[in-house]
């Protein structure tokens, strides 16, 4: 056989397999036709009978107002709880911000406290009472008030403001400061402040047990410091009994290094 | 690990590093370097890389506005963000500081959420 021969007969080939593919393909088409037609047919049919039979209305009514019903229910559902969602989220914004505020208040609490209690040297433990009273509480002009146990007299000995020598010399019991040392009670009054040396803002007595040490008197306070915040309350009440400890700690131990130097002192004599 | 954030504190008051320091700690990977007047800032800012600085105005040996001044005058630390803590609640006083170059001023007593706040806005920090 020719190969113009062989290559006509697969072009046949070709055109046939094409050919029977296609009649393959126009059955498949009749077939869907007919299967839609026939749905068309259900529909129409099922859509005449529902229109005839009022029952039948009725029923499919009933049904669609019984979904429509749950969906609503649902719906109602949905957003109460959305409401409810809202609701405790505002809840845990709020108490967020409140864990915040506590969080800040007890982290200036413990620095005040640490570094209270982070030196025996009674200088030093002024200075961190006039840091705290400046930068935690913001005062401007105040004086730290020692018991002179000896005259029964408050006097300052150290001071922001204002020097120390300024402030009077205040018997226990007298004034505002001398009645606070006495009776142990903080004196919180106007923040507005005040010129008078013997009338302060806060007065915080400073006491070991019942034995009273001095006083912490406040009489300006920063001119962005509007009033008293529940935090410089919780200070006043820290203040007034670890710079007391503190206060009495660093004496007594300033005076037995006194006394130790003093026997050091025969002990050397004795034995040299 | 090696930190994310340096920043300076320069405070005299080691009440006041203490509680900064408190409050930075909540940033993550944040390192806080102290100095204790403006002259050992001074030394800090220049020997070592920071991305922020916390300074006080009121300190001895040398004030936080002169070492702001110092700092924006060194082209390498133009860009710092520098934040101002301090009790000068005048409004001279802040527009001093802030054309000094100062980014933030903010009065004590300091709330430690809103510093932590201000250095999380000037470090572009979530």
């Amino acid at each position: 056989m020719s190969d113009d021969r062989k290559a006509l007969f697969g072009r046949a080939d070709e055109f046939m397999s094409l050919f029977k593919r296609g009649a393959e393909f126009s059955k498949e088409l009749i077939a869907e036709n007919e299967r839609l037609r026939r749905k068309v047919l259900e529909l129409e049919q099922h859509q005449n009978f529902a229109a005839r039979d009022d029952g039948e209305w009725d029923k499919l009514r009933a049904e669609l107002l019984m979904r429509i019903e749950n969906l609503e229910e649902e719906r109602s559902n949905a957003l109460q709880r959305l409401r409810q969602l809202e609701e405790e989220n505002h809840q845990f914004a709020r108490r967020y911000v409140e864990v915040e505020e506590e969080n800040n208040n007890l982290a200036n609490l413990y620095v005040a406290s640490f570094q209270l209690h982070s030196t025996l040297d009674l200088s030093e433990v002024v200075k961190i009472v006039i840091e705290i009273v400046i930068n935690l509480i913001g005062a401007e002009m105040f004086a730290v008030y020692m018991l002179d146990e000896k005259t029964n007299r408050l006097e300052a000995v150290a001071s922001e403001g204002e020097a120390a020598e300024s402030f009077p010399k205040v018997p226990l019991g007298s004034g505002i400061i001398g009645s606070s040392v006495e009776s142990g009670e903080t004196f919180c009054g106007d923040p507005a402040g005040s010129d008078d040396y013997l009338k302060p803002i806060v007065c915080i007595p400073l006491r070991v047990q019942d034995r009273p040490i001095g006083a912490l008197a406040v009489y300006r306070l920063l001119q962005q410091k509007d009033g008293f915040s529940p935090l410089d309350h919780e200070l006043f009440t820290l203040l007034a009994g670890h710079a007391a400890t503190s206060i009495f700690s660093a004496r007594l131990y300033s005076q037995s290094e006194r006394k130790r130097n003093t026997i050091q002192g025969f002990i050397d004599l004795l034995t040299k | 690990m090696s930190a994310t954030h340096r920043i300076l504190i320069v405070e005299d008051s080691p009440t006041m590093r203490q509680l900064l320091v408190f409050a930075l700690k909540r940033l993550k990977g944040a390192e806080m370097v102290e100095a204790q007047d403006g002259m050992d800032g001074l030394r800090k800012v220049s020997s070592d890389h920071f991305d922020l600085a916390l300074i006080d105005i009121n300190m001895p040996v040398m004030d936080g506005l002169k070492l702001i001044r110092l700092i924006r005058g060194e082209d390498n630390l133009k860009e710092m963000p520098i934040v101002v803590i301090t009790t000068e609640g005048a409004k001279e006083d802040r527009e001093r500081a802030l054309a000094l170059g100062a980014n933030e001023y903010l009065t004590k007593p300091i709330q430690s959420n809103r510093v932590l706040q201000v250095v999380r806005n000037l470090l572009k920090l979530e």
